[in-house]
């Protein structure tokens, strides 16, 4: 058998919380963080809401001690990195680290403002602010910023990017290039994103209801979501008490179009199959899943299918955090780890907010209210993306 | 454990797709931005689909249909892509359309197109496979990252093939925002003399290459990709240790290898550092060099691979690579790229 990846930090900053404490007094109190958009200029301003992460670029920086110009992609990740880190006690230089972030629209944000004058005149735009354009330079300041040099790389495959991000960790720790790596992933509102999905006509124009059979599309989020991985060496030498470990992961293609999900949910049945069987488990010893559940028509239907697929009429308690959060895209599949991780660490699971009425296809009812006192034993997640993209993941909890 | 080469497709500046010698024509391309020569796409995408796609994604879906159709292949079991940039051209019209219409009356498919994934996904659509798709988008790492997972995947599953690519282009945008930063040459006259005529800059390239991998070998299989490490910001001494351990750990001495191909890029300052280290650690090796004939761009390593497996293929290295010749069969290459400072690679190529 193969060594088992433990999870010894966790870090999360979304719409709920700015640390895993905020997080968890959120859910626990069932507040959404869904709201109008304030800290930047759209049209879209007093109409489509989102889930915005409540500070400031400036504000973000100050108490990183960063400098202000970096990208809010970047902030982000920098605030989850180093929380998840700080959680897992470890000093990183002991060890053969890794970093290994998502992002979808890297420094899209600044990228915007760049583009307003550089349209005008291909010599105007100030360059510092198209300097971190790239995915791959959001991870560069992550890594920087917490001393990580030698192993660096970047996920893009869309939504469901951090998932697979998480999935390349452990198998780098397992092949032994690696003795531990900070995993997952991070991505700001931007203007570019918000329009891009308005144009496809998939924003709710309300708090998003994902599952609902009155379910009117998505709102967006931002956020950044990361765990520290470690080997069963580093557990031991390190003398740790992981928050759980990761048990199986998949990742297909759905194949079918660009942007929707095969009526049979073809990619994500596939996906959630295959992270049971590397996993060793049967779909009932799963004991919460993290749905995707963008709140879009397709999406949740599709992946209602895929769940009814997997288990017929006895599913396990499952609801779609979005609710809470909005869908930060790349980063959603590093924050719902979190969350994920969370659910085994505290043993509970997290209500699907403003549910009402079944999808009548899938008659699935997610769980409803926030509950505490659980045995929650092994924790499925699921993000899928535009491409066709399908990533699930498991998470266990560690046997003492 | 080795990954065997199955096929390469490669749209690159140079003619590296079609029936022709290996570098039998070279193209030499005026001033500082190299362009691809482009195959006609309609002999690989129909009608349709072609209408829809920008021209980084006809790039890329092109050179993965060559690299199956020479592996003899219609779907590999995964597809894992690199590529630094993403989608261009597309992201600049939303982001052009979105600026100039106040947000307002947006069509929504460039953004659909805009995602770095739209080009694996476009693979996977075509060729309806619903297998392990991925994409890196690291800088000079992308294509590295996508090699290493390649690499990952069939150690566990050697019966398996995987379509592994590296893809980057220039648009006009990408071109006039890095002009302004100062990295390439004023106007250069030729891009074949990048190294004959020192100064400062390099020039801007693009490409896209695709490989089909199989960790099983086959009769027909000519070159194996040994293994594959990158190096974030590692320091002089850390990245000598790091090149040196990873030859030790292919079981070679560093004259063991027959060429090193060096990823200068024809910045005079940056080529010292690069030839500080190929003098250290190589001095008595035959060194080639890539760039002049691609130019400079995140995912070059990838254009580098398919040159240096088809010179093993070839059993020749082409003068415009190497003056100085191997007096010995062309057998273990070793390519090193660095990219702006901040980024190292190794690839260690062998004949199978």
């Amino acid at each position: 058998m193969k060594d088992r990846i433990h999870v010894a930090g966790i870090g999360v900053i979304s719409a709920i919380g700015n640390s895993v404490p905020e997080t968890w007094k959120s859910f626990a109190s069932q507040s959404s963080g869904i709201g109008p958009i304030t800290l930047f200029d759209s049209v879209h301003r007093d109409v489509l809401p989102v889930g915005e992460v409540k500070l400031t670029n400036k504000a973000l920086s100050e108490s990183l001690s960063v400098r202000p110009d970096v990208t809010r992609t970047a902030l982000l990740g920098i605030q989850a990195a180093r929380e998840a880190v700080a959680t897992s006690g470890i000093d990183l230089k002991r060890w053969r680290t890794g970093l290994i972030s998502a992002t979808t629209v890297g420094g899209m944000d600044k990228t915007e403002d760049f583009f307003i004058d550089f349209l005008k005149n291909p010599s105007q735009g100030r360059l510092r602010n198209v300097v971190n354009h790239e995915c791959g330079r959001s991870t560069e300041l992550i890594a920087d910023d917490l001393g990580i040099t030698g192993f660096i790389t970047t996920i893009n495959t869309a939504c469901s990017s951090s998932v697979n991000s998480i999935a390349f960790g452990v198998r780098l720790i397992r092949e032994g290039m690696l003795d531990l790596v900070v995993a997952g992933g991070t991505d700001a509102l931007s203007k570019f994103t918000l329009n891009g999905f308005n144009s496809l006509m998939i924003l709710d124009h309300n708090p998003c209801r994902p599952f609902d059979a009155n379910r009117n599309g998505l709102n967006l989020g931002e956020g950044a979501g990361f765990l520290v991985l470690v080997s069963d060496r580093v557990k031991s030498t390190e003398h740790l008490h992981p928050y759980g470990y990761v048990n199986g992961f998949a990742n297909t293609n759905d194949a079918y179009h660009q942007t929707a999900s095969s009526p049979d949910g073809r990619g994500s049945f596939g996906a959630m199959q295959k992270a049971l069987t590397m996993s060793g488990l049967h779909p009932d010893d799963i004991d919460y899943v993290n749905l995707h559940g963008t709140g879009t028509l397709n999406n949740d239907l599709s992946e209602g299918i895929a769940i009814k697929r997997l288990y017929g009429d006895r599913y396990p308690k499952l609801s779609s955090t979005k609710a809470f959060t909005g869908h930060s895209l790349g980063a959603s599949g590093g924050m719902e780890a979190v969350f994920s991780i969370l659910a085994i660490h505290k043993q509970c699971v997290f209500p699907n907010l403003r549910f009402e009425n079944s999808i009548p296809e899938t008659g699935i009812q997610p769980q409803l209210r926030f509950e505490e006192g659980l045995e929650i034993n092994h924790v499925m997640s699921n993000s899928f993306g535009f491409g066709g993209n399908c990533s699930s993941i498991v998470f266990s909890k560690s046997q003492p | 454990m080795p990954i065997y080469i199955k096929g390469m497709g490669t749209i690159s500046p140079q003619q590296s797709w079609g029936d022709g010698g290996l570098l039998s024509e070279l193209r030499d391309h005026k001033g500082n931005r190299l362009s691809c020569l482009e195959p006609d796409y309609t002999q690989y995408i129909s009608a349709p689909s072609l209408r829809r796609m920008s021209r980084i994604i006809k790039m890329g879906v092109t050179a993965s249909a060559i690299a199956l159709r020479e592996a003899g292949m219609e779907a590999p079991d995964g597809i894992i892509t690199g590529t630094s940039y993403g989608c261009l051209d597309d992201t600049g019209i939303f982001l052009g359309k979105m600026v100039e219409n106040k947000e307002h009356a947006l069509n929504p498919t460039p953004f659909i197109h805009s995602t770095h994934n739209t080009i694996g996904s476009q693979i996977a659509l075509l060729i309806n496979c619903q297998g392990y798709n991925q994409t890196y988008t690291q800088g000079a790492f992308s294509f590295e990252s996508a090699l290493l997972d390649a690499l990952l995947e069939l150690k566990d599953n050697p019966n398996q093939s995987i379509l592994a690519g590296g893809v980057d282009e220039i648009t006009a945008n990408s071109h006039a925002i890095q002009k302004r930063f100062g990295i390439f040459r004023n106007a250069p006259a030729s891009s074949l003399d990048l190294f004959n005529v020192p100064a400062a800059g390099t020039i801007n390239g693009e490409g896209a290459a695709y490989f089909v991998l199989s960790g099983k070998k086959g009769s027909q299989d000519k070159v194996a990709v040994d293994s594959v490490a990158t190096f974030y910001k590692p320091g002089h001494q850390a990245l000598l240790n790091g090149i040196s351990q990873f030859v030790q750990a292919a079981a070679l001495l560093p004259g063991d290898i027959d060429l090193v191909l060096l990823g200068k890029c024809g910045d005079t300052r940056l080529d010292q550092a690069t030839e500080a280290i190929s003098t250290t650690l190589f001095s008595s090796n035959v060194i080639g060099s890539f760039k002049h004939l691609c130019g400079e761009y995140p995912t070059a390593s990838a254009f580098a691979l398919w040159l240096g497996a088809r010179m093993i293929q070839a059993r020749q290295i082409p003068e415009v690579v190497a003056t100085g010749n191997v007096h010995r069969p062309l057998r273990t290459i070793l390519i090193y790229n660095p990219y702006f400072g901040n980024y190292h690679s190794l690839i260690l190529l062998r004949a199978c």
